[in-house]
């Protein structure tokens, strides 16, 4: 998936954070953002790195990219689709 | 809205449930639910409309708390023996969310006073001990547009529909267009009623109450819900609305509030 030049609108620092409050905490970002906006979420808790990109899509999100920056964080980029 | 920490903490289990998420938790702390009753109904439908988030509830009941009441109004305590309920069950729900605005009336409910109290309601749970309440609340409802979760028990039986005439469903008078002769309906204190049976059907209005707040799942508007503990069996029935019915029918002949006198044997027993 290319997601090189693509615009990030928020950069959302999840790091020391857990599950469920990651995906919350991304969902209330999105919920805040225009509709077609991508949000950058970084992450170190490793179950975060597969649910949040699993829950974020059960609501209708667009998941970009799920990608290692490190070798303990993760970044996920999601794009905003008004959800119903 | 935004949410603090905590507030995302408290909240975090039904907010990750699917079409909740910060729009369902902020329609929650935006709503007004009145609660006519903080009795074996009122109390377990209060506990959880104010765990849920639910921003204001309304507490109507003149009552006090009595020893017998226990059985089954767990908004009280042994030590709230003799306080006004609205006052016990204010002090129970604000320990549980200090977050919920807890309204109170201690005032008997009637003709005269409850259109101004529900209009700053969105949403009604009937949980009320007799006839002539149920019948004011419907047609209070009636008239002020505010849908209307009514509920009932008695020994192991309970019942529970959403009435909301002015969404198009039948009222509470399409299917008891008058309250009963008195003494033909048996009280609790005649009765009896187990008390889990007032935590399933109070509970039922709860869950029904965010429902029609987050606007998700299936009204119970048109549909009526009998409940028996002993064989442990729902029954649903689908209701309509009565074209004769005298409240909101084709040609009504209620077209104000009603107070009808209490007999002296309430005839059933939240």
């Amino acid at each position: 998936m290319g997601t090189s030049g693509l615009q990030v609108s928020r950069e959302l620092n999840l790091k020391g954070k857990v599950c469920p409050y990651t995906f919350i905490e991304s969902m209330l970002a999105l919920e805040e953002m225009a509709t077609g906006e991508v949000l950058r979420v970084i992450v170190d808790f490793p179950p975060a790195v597969c649910d949040v990109p699993r829950s974020l899509k059960n609501e209708g999100y667009e998941i970009l990219e799920v990608t290692p920056v490190n070798p303990t964080d993760w970044a996920i980029l999601v794009k905003n689709r008004e959800v119903e | 809205m935004k949410f603090s920490e905590e507030q995302i903490h408290r909240y975090s289990r039904q907010m990750i449930l699917p079409r909740f998420g910060g729009r369902g938790q902020s329609k929650l702390a935006e709503a007004a639910v009145f609660i006519m009753g903080a009795g074996g109904l009122g109390s377990p439908a209060a506990l959880y409309l104010a765990a849920a988030g639910v921003g204001t509830i309304g507490l109507a009941d003149f009552d006090r708390v009595e020893l017998h009441n226990l059985q089954r109004q767990i908004l009280h305590r042994t030590p709230d023996v003799g306080l006004l309920k609205v006052e016990s069950g204010k002090k129970t729900l604000a320990s549980l969310n200090p977050e919920v605005k807890v309204q109170i009336y201690s005032e008997r409910i009637t003709a005269a006073n409850i259109l101004g109290i529900i209009k700053d309601y969105q949403l009604v749970l009937d949980g009320s001990d007799n006839f002539p309440t149920r019948f004011l609340v419907n047609d209070a409802c009636y008239f002020e547009k505010k849908t209307l979760i009514s509920g009932a028990i008695l020994r192991f039986d309970g019942q529970l529909s959403t009435f909301k005439p002015h969404a198009g469903g039948p009222c509470y008078r399409c299917l008891f267009p008058q309250p009963p002769p008195p003494g033909t309906v048996p009280s609790c204190q005649e009765a009896g009623v187990l008390g889990a049976v007032a935590g399933v059907i109070g509970i039922l209005q709860a869950s029904e109450a965010l429902k029609e707040i987050l606007g998700i799942g299936d009204s119970m508007a048109g549909r009526f819900l009998l409940f028996n503990a002993l064989s442990l069996t729902f029954q649903e029935v689908k209701i309509s609305r009565n074209p004769s019915c005298p409240l909101c029918g084709e040609k009504p002949s209620i077209r104000t509030l009603i107070d009808y006198r209490p007999s002296c044997q309430p005839p059933s027993c939240a």
